[in-house]
């Protein structure tokens, strides 16, 4: 057993230095701009830039844009599929898992070709046609993550009960869901959410062939022109990630201990 | 007992009053799926099958093969295949044997909690810590002018550089994908190990079996479904890897996703017609991994209740 615990931190250890040490090295060259000496030139100038604002805010648009989208789409499939419908789960499961199998490139190459300005549905005609497409084709990168997420959640609630005593009540559909349902998967729903803020954010491949201003196109752009500024924008980007990723594990704390497995 | 009447199949299937409302039951099964199945349908599914299709037809709708055999016939086409095939396969093994030794390490090694929680909040953050930022860190860290890269030169007197180093090699990308594939891998690993019961560590133990028999007949079987499972999604997941890549090398790298990205924009050649072709080969790869998936997930969870 002794000889066991040495190889794991053997391994634990160098696996936490590939890891730290290129961001190690991303921070402190994000700092070497000025000769000589380490300053925060490199983020003053990336913060200041005002394509760093603007495209920055576009990719926070959409990324709320596409968090709501994800819920109006998993939540009500999600709670129809426990109540009603348990024999569609595995096809549903299937669905939400395709886009982890059919590359991203692949599914915005469809939405060119179908969606063109000649087609039925023009959405690439129009920019703010063009901007839908692009929180659609995020929420559908987002759906595996989102469907998981809110499924979880749910099973932690006796979503039938919660149901026949609303109804008892004399509830709606739209309140049961709305003032019953969400609010008792809200927390996982967030955690969603911030796995879906953290994809968005970054992403390049659809912004960049949907033609979009968004930040990724804008990351890929200052990474081939200049030198210090793409690592101060990795940290950046990184800070981000990390953040949400956090505010899921916080978040999670206060999830609702299982109704069915009170432990 | 009020608890077994509420949750009554046959109450909750019709929750309703027997009112004009029952002329719409029909409907009303559906409604709350309709949403989801649309959607999949118009931004999944159709726009795949659209491209599916035209990698088989003619750019006036005409059956034909030639876009297929184009993939193989052109061999620069059929070069980025195999270079994108050799760094899923290789980032994906690499990565799923170091991610399941961190996994172990963590669940298993005896160290201290923290670094459990450390290590899962790190690989939440740095499987999706793909793309431009990343390609931004390795070349501050192994660029020309990066830490790392100037450390071993002025130091040790290592120049990487003229011992042929470079990002844009086989090997070098591998090394680099290997920085979300390793996390991507624990965090999906890590509740397999989870799932392994103690009862059956000790049963081994009462019946007499050494560690290395409790490994080899207990852990390995139960855990390798998964194992293979999850090497695949990984392949999947790098072989559709482009932003990383496209930082490094920008259009001139010879990948798959690259050559599709170049094929869209319309700055190579402009055949859309071949762009379908590339994207259904994309499909058939990934699709064939799936299916395995598939299969080796149902085998694991005959196991990990």
């Amino acid at each position: 057993m002794k000889s066991g615990k040495f190889w794991a931190w053997v391994v634990f250890i160098v696996g936490a230095a590939y890891f730290f040490i290129p961001l190690m090295a991303t921070v402190e060259f994000s700092l070497r701009m000025r000769r000589g000496v380490h300053s925060f030139d490199a983020y003053q100038i990336v913060l200041g830039d005002a394509r760093f604002q603007s495209t920055f805010l576009y990719s926070v648009i959409a990324a709320i844009f596409t968090i709501i989208l994800g819920i109006l789409i998993v939540v009500p499939a999600a709670y129809w599929i426990r109540l009603r419908l348990p024999q569609l789960r595995p096809i549903v499961e299937f669905i939400t898992l395709l886009p982890l199998v059919i590359p991203a490139i692949v599914i915005v190459f469809g939405y060119i070709r179908m969606y063109g300005s000649n087609s039925p549905l023009p959405f690439l005609g129009s920019n703010m046609g063009a901007n839908a497409l692009l929180v659609i084709g995020y929420a559908t990168l987002s759906l595996p993550y989102m469907y998981r997420a809110v499924d979880t959640g749910l099973r932690t609630i006796d979503v039938r009960t919660l149901t026949e005593a609303a109804q008892i009540l004399g509830a709606g559909w739209s309140t049961i869901i709305g003032r019953v349902i969400l609010p008792n998967v809200l927390i996982a729903v967030l955690s969603g959410a911030f796995l879906t803020f953290a994809i968005v954010i970054g992403e390049f491949t659809m912004a960049s062939l949907l033609n979009r201003p968004a930040f990724g196109p804008y990351l890929q752009n200052i990474g081939a022109n200049r030198a210090y500024e793409p690592a101060a924008l990795a940290i950046i980007a990184f800070a981000i990630t990390w953040g949400c990723m956090s505010l899921i594990q916080i978040l999670s704390r206060f999830a609702p201990k299982s109704a069915n497995r009170p432990n | 007992m009020t608890d077994l009447t509420l949750s009554n199949q046959s109450l909750a299937t019709r929750p309703a009053p027997p009112n004009e409302a029952t002329a719409f039951r029909l409907p009303t099964q559906w409604i709350g799926v309709a949403p989801f199945f649309i959607f999949a349908l118009m931004f999944l599914i159709l726009p795949t099958i659209y491209l599916v299709v035209g990698a088989f037809q003619t750019g006036d709708g005409r059956f034909t093969l030639d876009n297929i055999l184009q993939l193989v016939s052109d061999p620069s086409i059929s070069a980025s295949y195999w270079v994108s095939i050799k760094i899923s396969f290789w980032s994906s093994i690499i990565g799923a044997f170091a991610g399941l030794a961190i996994a172990i390490a963590i669940v298993r090694g005896g160290l201290p909690s923290w670094t459990r929680s450390a290590t899962l909040t790190f690989s939440g953050v740095a499987s999706n810590f793909a793309g431009l930022p990343l390609a931004f860190a390795f070349l501050a860290t192994l660029g020309r002018v990066g830490i790392v890269t100037t450390l071993l030169r002025d130091v040790l007197n290592i120049n990487i550089y003229a011992m042929g180093f470079n990002f844009l090699t086989t090997s070098g990308l591998i090394a680099v994908y290997l920085f979300f594939q390793i996390p991507l891998m624990v965090v999906i690993i890590v509740p397999a190990i989870d799932g392994l019961k103690k009862e059956w560590g000790e049963a081994a133990a009462t019946l007499g079996a050494t560690q290395s028999q409790y490994w080899r007949m207990v852990v390995i079987p139960v855990i390798w479904p998964s194992f293979l499972g999850t090497v695949i999604l990984l392949f999947a997941n790098a072989f559709g890897a482009i932003a990383t890549a496209y930082a490094f090398a920008g259009p001139a790298l010879n990948i798959v996703p690259i050559k599709l990205y170049s094929q869209i924009n319309g700055d190579v050649l402009h055949n859309p017609q071949l762009g379908y072709a590339i994207a259904f080969g994309m499909i058939v790869i990934t699709g064939l991994a799936n299916v395995f998936y598939i299969w080796f997930r149902t085998r694991s969870e005959r196991w990990l209740k």
